[in-house]
């Protein structure tokens, strides 16, 4: 339903004899003034710069062995405990919000790069090749994304970068769906034509009138789609697929903690907890901006997910 | 009528190139690395984990399983045979795929209408109970839980549901497959989300519905609030919550190889992820074919009721 706002919020803005820019603007201003999109964004900020600033917050590394005091429950020196292996749980969740948002953004921006090229060309060039792209998209919308990114990284073996590419591949298409319905709208606007009567070259109109007209909506899909990027990354990693165990991620600290379930609770509580407070933040930014700009329906961003 | 036909033949074309494209993919996906498929079938049958296949080895199972071919031989064969019903044998557990993945579609299956069943039935009714109390105190409860419900990752919700009523509680058993009992906690997992989502769909949608002026109308002709939720709005109320369940089960079926990982749930799930970590490349592909091909049958089923609860859907 991301889809279906994003779009009433661009095309409200075409039918608007008013130019582009002014409303785009007004529009910004409408998203940054509603409370709960501020409040979101802020503790996202928050988020982001503990999981930068990891190395100088986290009390002690979070690779440290130390078998001697394994799995103790929080306490003062080991404020969230211990796990199996004695590493600080704390910690580890600190640097797993880093490990989390590295993840997440790049899976987000590589989809959102392939989803531009391939929907921008498909839009632009019409024809064949916005035949082939079409079908291509439909093609990759039309299966569960979690088998598919699961087949990936089981053929090409768990690895960070094996992960943040299989999630990308079943990513891109939504986002080169709706920026390919973009261009084609932009395409159609008088001052293309304008443009493209007084020797405009192909390049200049793309990069000077279509791109600029096209894009806002499809990085406002991507940034809601954050929060489910989180969550199948975890899921995958839950798996034991992707992270390597050396480095800490909610999702594979929630694996490792699972054996110890009935010693260690506490192990499995605060990584679920992270994950939960980071995707819930996200959903209520959708949240926020479906009520800034269609303020008629009250469906979220991660409903559609 | 034509006009139906045409719609679900197009859809049925399109159907089976899915079907087809998946099964390519994944099977060059699994391929990618070269030489790699005889060292694995070696390694998990006759060598130790630790010893270095030799080269006679390799060589004799590569052409024992015809390895040498280029890739697109190797997949026409598979197709051609799949499409007689022979999806080959997995290398590991020296079993047809038909066999292990009709021996585990049925678990996979209960699970996920289990699930289905508890989005629909709680889901529809709470949706409908949260827009008549809009902004009340329930409505807020409600909608706090839902938020919860499509941000939790599902497995985290199980291990949760673990903790609390199989090893505190000892109501429900850790894990396994049987009884009844055994399918109430994965079922309630997996289905969390699509619950969440049923409940936010069915409220927004029943208001919106309530706002149109025939609602109006019939309330003012002085039919009884039950009448006019039950027979003018629901079903219009319906249809945004259809196409959202209907979109949920995708996500279930990812959700469920998870869930079917931590309860030790025999379906499908978890032989995929069994399979992948094996990288046992014919029943990979046979599990991405069955779940590739419940997930599109579903879906076109869901686009048909859509379009016979709403005659104003054209078939395009």
């Amino acid at each position: 339903m991301i889809m279906k706002f994003v779009d009433m919020f661009f095309s409200a803005k075409r039918a608007s004899p008013i130019s582009s820019g002014q409303v785009k603007w007004s529009s910004y201003q409408r998203i940054f003034s509603n409370r709960m999109v501020s409040i979101c964004l802020i503790m996202l900020a928050v988020i982001a710069v503990i999981a930068l600033f990891a190395p100088q917050i986290a009390p002690y590394n979070p690779n440290d062995i130390d078998l001697k005091s394994s799995l103790q429950p929080p306490s003062s020196s080991h404020l969230l405990g211990t796990d199996h292996l004695g590493r600080d749980v704390l910690s580890r969740l600190l640097y797993g919000a880093a490990t989390s948002f590295t993840i997440s953004t790049s899976v987000v921006l590589l989809a959102l790069f392939m989803g531009i090229a391939l929907g921008g060309a498909a839009g632009y060039m019409g024809g064949l090749a916005d035949e082939v792209i079409s079908r291509v998209i439909d093609l990759f919308l039309s299966f569960p994304s979690m088998i598919f990114a699961l087949a990936i990284v089981g053929a090409l073996g768990s690895s960070v970068f094996n992960l943040i590419l299989a999630l990308a591949l079943v990513h891109w298409a939504s986002y080169a769906r709706l920026m390919r319905g973009q261009v084609l709208s932009v395409k159609s606007n008088d001052y293309v034509s304008s443009a493209r009567v007084i020797g405009a070259s192909d390049r200049r109109i793309l990069v000077k009138h279509i791109l600029p007209n096209a894009l806002a909506p499809v990085i406002v899909l991507a940034a809601l789609d954050m929060g489910h990027v989180i969550l199948s990354a975890a899921a995958l990693s839950f798996l034991g697929l992707g992270i390597p165990p050396s480095i800490p991620e909610w999702g594979s600290m929630l694996n490792a903690g699972k054996e110890f379930m009935r010693t260690a609770p506490y192990l499995t509580i605060f990584p679920g907890m992270a994950i939960t407070m980071t995707v819930v933040l996200f959903s209520l930014l959708g949240d926020g901006f479906q009520e800034v700009l269609d303020p008629e329906s009250e469906v979220s961003g991660l409903v559609s997910s | 009528m034509s006009l139906m036909l045409r719609y679900l033949a197009k859809r049925l074309a399109f159907m089976g190139l899915t079907v087809l494209a998946v099964c390519a993919l994944t099977f060059f996906l699994m391929n990618i690395i070269p030489g790699g498929t005889a060292e694995l079938i070696l390694k998990h049958t006759i060598l130790e984990m630790e010893e270095i296949p030799t080269d006679e080895q390799i060589a004799e199972i590569s052409s024992r399983y015809n390895l040498h071919d280029p890739l697109y031989i190797q997949f026409g064969r598979w197709l051609s045979s799949a499409l007689e019903g022979d999806l080959g044998s997995s290398y590991i557990q020296k079993k047809p795929v038909s066999y292990l993945l009709l021996l585990r579609m049925p678990a996979t299956i209960m699970l996920a209408s289990a699930a289905m069943s508890i989005a629909i039935i709680f889901g529809i009714p709470l949706g409908i109970y949260c827009a008549m109390r809009k902004n009340r105190l329930t409505d807020y409860i409600l909608r706090i839980v839902t938020l919860l419900g499509v941000s939790m990752p599902g497995f985290w919700l199980a291990l949760l549901l673990i903790l609390v009523l199989s090893v505190n509680l000892k109501l429900f058993p850790v894990a396994g497959y049987g009884e009844a009992r055994y399918l109430v906690l994965p079922a309630v997992a997996l289905s969390a989300h699509a619950l969440a989502v049923t409940v936010r769909m069915m409220r927004t949608g029943m208001l919106e519905v309530m706002s149109q002026p025939y609602i109006t109308y019939a309330i003012s002709k002085g039919l009884s609030s039950q009448n006019v939720i039950l027979r003018h709005a629901l079903r219009n109320a319906l249809l945004p919550a259809i196409t959202v369940l209907g979109m949920s089960f995708g996500h279930m079926l990812g959700g469920a190889v998870v869930i079917e990982s931590i309860f030790a749930w025999p379906g499908v799930g978890s032989l995929l992820v069994d399979a992948i970590s094996a990288r046992d490349i014919p029943l990979v592909q046979g599990c991405v074919l069955a779940i590739v091909g419940v997930f599109v049958t579903i879906n076109l089923l869901v686009d048909l009721t859509y379009t016979y609860l709403d005659p104003r859907i054209r078939y395009t």
